[in-house]
């Protein structure tokens, strides 16, 4: 019998799942997420596999030394050399470790270790909170920020003092440069260490602390000799995470460090990082012969640079959090 | 003084600076924001599209942005909330303890790991050979890769706090693992899930570099999903292209809408999750 | 008034006066009032979760590193009030040694276990401060003292986890040793070991109390009638008797630890 009013409907639309039996119901339901979770567990290689498809052409036809050493690039001339690009990314990457990591460590022990229930309590969520700022605001604050204080300030003051350090040595008079990326980034990869680091610190067991702090030593030498020699490889993953963030961190980056595909050879310098070379010239990479080969590679390694540390890291706090 | 002491000090000391460097990034970056937008913000920006010569400082607003954007993360979020539902709880009910289980999760932890901008190339690479143009759709396709795994790993810690006693108790009232799932572990973890989805939503919504290749970017409001979309993200660092001052400042509304939207999710979330867990047995 | 203490051996070690300890709102330890003599060994008895492990904290102040603990009252050391403002908690730790109940060897070799102490007291006291080879010295003596030494003499540089746990355990000692407190406090020191091992530890501990003043916390009644020459009855957060062991074990005056010596309660 056909059903005549939307209740009966309801109910004999409802009623089609029992037929099948529960049991089956949940077999069935093991079959469909098991195979939705297997193809996300597949998704990395897919990721790689893919973009190593579109890469294809141009790594057959060009030695990968060629690509990574190469320093001209003229796609129109068919010149691909990513070197420039690579040292701009390390530059501006590894100046914002050198700027991020020692005062994230330093809120993560504080955090993990000193302070106050309440303290901490009201102090996390803030730093959740930056991590939550979109990049491309970042970028916004970087251009408003710390690009013209670098201009107006830190430059001039650099270049009076400390001018004969090569380091230090530019004749950009921007203020877009390695350093104002290594800031915003910095900035950004805050949350990241802060996060993991105070978690790795604090798992390390209680006994052990109180069996240093029992034998009158103070707090920080508890945590200089025993808490972070025991909490030593977390905090290195910890470091790993915020790098490879910081690696292939895009519009942020793009927007303050002047993206001038030189290879820097100050702080001071412009520099021209991988991930803005790709976002900047999607548009026009369809119409010359390998060039979305080449950016599509450039991509792919990015990837490969970022899923070596990032796994590594993973699988270091992976051991850790077992071994506690 | 002791020589301990005294390093004990200026170690603490040291911790406090840090705290404050780091807390007054954030309020100065929210202070930037809010300084130069607020004064160039304005209601005929919010409800307008781009009219005729906008980006040399004419007519118009961002409307096909703010849209645009919703519409993105929104539709991302929606797709994303169907894939990883079913994995959290998969690695809960049916991977429970076992070492398959623990590889998803170091492959969702790695894949959030990936830069947005390898998503974008990715996801530009498929369209490519599904035959579609830079669209609403293949923007949604980027971001919903990107929101994947911080919802999934959202949504699996939700879950782990559900008491496992109530598992055992609806098993042993005879239900199946899907029964219990859906019935109990689910309705239990609402807050921390609704928590796992704001926060992708956010994600989402802010990220700029995966949808740069994917979605484009239109003066219209979009319409289909197989025409391009604009994008709050993209929108901000177009006008603050231009040389234009006028057109800048524009951009810097833009940004105090953009972190307005994704602080509020977060306040939102952070509400929700504490006024739902009055229902939920711990 | 109370300065000289410690040249009269006669008087106590420790004295408690109304100590009170909360955590949180819950108040653990009431008005113990309660003296330590000076050597020999202290036992502290009562059932599980009646205050024993936070009555030894407080006597070295590792209750204050624990969140949301209150101490009040008084705990005098040598005629010192360690609860005083101004107290040099790390020195009143440097005095009052603690062992506890799990073994927990800091993540380095055996060797530098047992110098810990001594090194990072060496930047403040020069008298207790060491050259490299008495930091050999003090490393052997204090691994000896813990009755180790023989069994580890050969491989000081290997990793301290890799020692059995009563092994561990013995070194915990000699590392606390290390840093020459004149009060041991010693948290149920064998409820992790074997039998073996645990005699070892026993053993030990009464060749140390020769001088140093012990306080040994145990639920094991016949640990205590072996080792103690005093005895502290705790009884929910209450001091309930307290005095020699042979008088406490013989003729307890109080019908709780009558009753509690009898394991009828507890
Ligand atoms: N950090 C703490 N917070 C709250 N309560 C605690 C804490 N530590 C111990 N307690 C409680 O204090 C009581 C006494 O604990 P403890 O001194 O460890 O007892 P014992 O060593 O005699 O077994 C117990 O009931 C225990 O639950
Ligand atoms: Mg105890």
């Amino acid at each position: 019998m056909a059903p005549s009013t939307p209740t009966e409907f309801i109910e004999k639309w409802l009623a089609i799942p029992k037929r099948l039996s529960r049991q089956t119901l949940d077999r069935l339901a093991k079959k469909w997420m098991g195979f939705q979770t297997v193809a996300v567990g597949m998704l990395v290689p897919l990721i790689a596999l893919a973009l190593l498809l579109r890469a294809q052409p141009i790594l057959t036809v060009r030695p990968l030394g060629e690509l990574l050493f190469g320093t001209t690039w003229h796609p129109i001339k068919q010149a691909f050399g990513f070197y420039p690009f690579i040292m701009g990314t390390l530059w501006v990457t590894i100046t914002s470790m050198i700027i991020a990591v020692p005062p994230s460590l330093m809120v993560a022990i504080y955090l993990a270790e000193y302070a106050p229930q309440r303290v901490r309590a009201l102090i996390k969520p803030l730093i959740d909170l930056l991590a939550g700022i979109p990049s491309v605001v970042y970028g916004v604050w970087g251009v408003l920020t710390v690009v013209p204080l670098i201009r107006n300030y830190v430059a001039p003051t650099i270049d009076r003092w400390l001018s004969f350090v090569p380091l230090f040595q530019s004749d950009n008079p921007t203020g877009y440069s390695v350093l104002a990326g290594g800031v915003v980034l910095a900035v950004m990869v805050f949350p990241i260490i802060i996060a993991v680091a105070e978690e790795v610190i604090h798992a390390v067991p209680r006994d052990l602390r109180e069996a240093s702090l029992a034998m009158g030593a103070t707090r920080w030498q508890t945590m200089k000799y025993v808490t972070l020699r025991k909490a030593v490889a977390g905090v290195i993953a910890a470091i790993g995470l915020g790098f490879s963030r910081a690696f292939g961190e895009t519009m942020a980056v793009m927007m303050v460090v002047g993206n001038v595909p030189k290879v820097p050879s100050s702080i001071l310098d412009s520099a021209y990082p991988l991930t803005a070379l790709i976002a900047n010239n999607y548009g026009e990479m369809m119409s010359v012969p390998l060039y979305d080969a080449a950016l599509l590679g450039a991509a792919l390694f990015l990837m490969v640079v970022v899923l070596i540390f990032n796994i590594a890291s993973r699988l270091t706090l992976v051991r850790l959090v077992q071994h506690s | 003084m002791k020589w301990s002491k005294v390093e004990e000090k200026i170690f603490v000391a040291i911790m406090i600076c840090s705290t404050v460097v780091v807390l007054s990034s954030l309020a100065l970056i929210l202070g930037t924001v809010i300084w130069r937008g607020l004064p160039a913000l304005n209601l005929a920006m919010l409800i307008q599209t781009p009219k005729g010569g906008y980006y040399l400082g004419k007519e118009g607003g961002i409307l096909n942005a703010i849209l645009g954007s919703l519409f993105l993360a929104g539709g991302a979020t929606a797709l994303a909330l169907a894939i990883s539902l079913p994995i959290a709880l998969y690695l809960h009910f049916y991977a429970e303890r076992s070492w398959h289980g623990e590889v998803v999760r170091l492959a969702l932890d790695v894949l959030w790991g990936i830069p947005s901008i390898v998503y974008g190339a990715f996801a530009f690479t498929l369209m490519l050979w599904l035959g579609l143009r830079a669209s609403l759709l293949g923007g949604i396709i980027a971001l919903s890769l990107l929101e994947l795994p911080i919802m999934t790993r959202g949504m699996d810690e939700a879950i782990n706090m559900v008491h496992p006693l109530l598992k055992e108790a609806s098993y042993s009232l005879g239900a199946t693992r899907l029964e219990t799932a859906l019935k109990i572990v689910v309705r239990q973890s609402i807050p921390g899930l609704l928590t796992a989805v704001l926060l992708a939503f956010g994600r989402g919504i802010g990220d700029a570099a995966s949808v740069l290749f994917t979605a484009g970017f239109t003066d219209h409001l979009p319409t289909s999903l197989f025409e391009p979309a604009a994008s709050l993200p993209l929108a901000i660092f177009f006008q603050l292209s231009t040389p234009f001052p006028a057109v800048q400042d524009r951009a810097y509304a833009s940004a105090l809408v953009l972190t307005g939207i994704v602080l509020t999710l977060s306040l939102i979330s952070r509400r929700l999750a504490g006024r739902l867990t009055e229902h939920v047995i711990r | 008034m109370l300065s000289d203490r410690k040249s009269d051996m006669s008087e106590p070690h420790i004295r408690m006066n109304d100590l009170n300890v909360w955590y949180g709102s819950y108040h653990i330890l009431r008005h113990i009032t309660a003296d330590i003599p000076a050597q020999g060994i202290t036992a502290i008895i009562g059932p599980s979760g009646c205050g024993k492990t936070t009555l030894l904290k407080s006597i070295n102040r590792l209750l204050d590193e624990m969140e949301g603990t209150r101490v009040q009252g008084q705990i005098w050391l040598d005629g010192m009030n360690i609860y005083d403002n101004g107290v040099d908690v790390t020195e009143v730790r440097t005095r009052v040694g603690f062992l506890a109940p799990k073994p927990s060897p800091l993540p380095m070799s055996i060797y530098d276990n047992v110098a810990y102490g001594p090194r990072i007291h060496q930047h403040d006291h020069n008298s207790r401060g060491s050259k490299n080879q008495d930091l050999d010295r003090i490393v052997e003596l204090n691994l000896r003292a813990a009755g180790l030494w023989e069994e580890v003499k050969d491989r000081l540089r290997s990793s301290a986890s890799q020692l059995s746990t009563g092994q561990q355990q013995r070194l915990c000692l000699a590392r606390a040793l290390a840093v020459k407190p004149d009060v041991l406090l010693c948290d149920e020191p064998t409820s992790a070991l074997d039998p073996i091992a645990a005699q070892k530890i026993e053993a030990q501990l009464r060749e140390l109390k020769k001088e140093r003043t012990i306080v040994v916390v145990t639920h094991m009644l016949r640990q205590a009638r072996r080792m103690a020459d005093h005895v502290i009855f705790l009884w929910m957060g209450e001091l309930v008797e307290a005095g020699p062991a042979m008088q406490m074990f013989a003729k307890p005056r109080d019908g709780r630890t009558q009753a509690y010596l009898d394991g009828d309660i507890g």
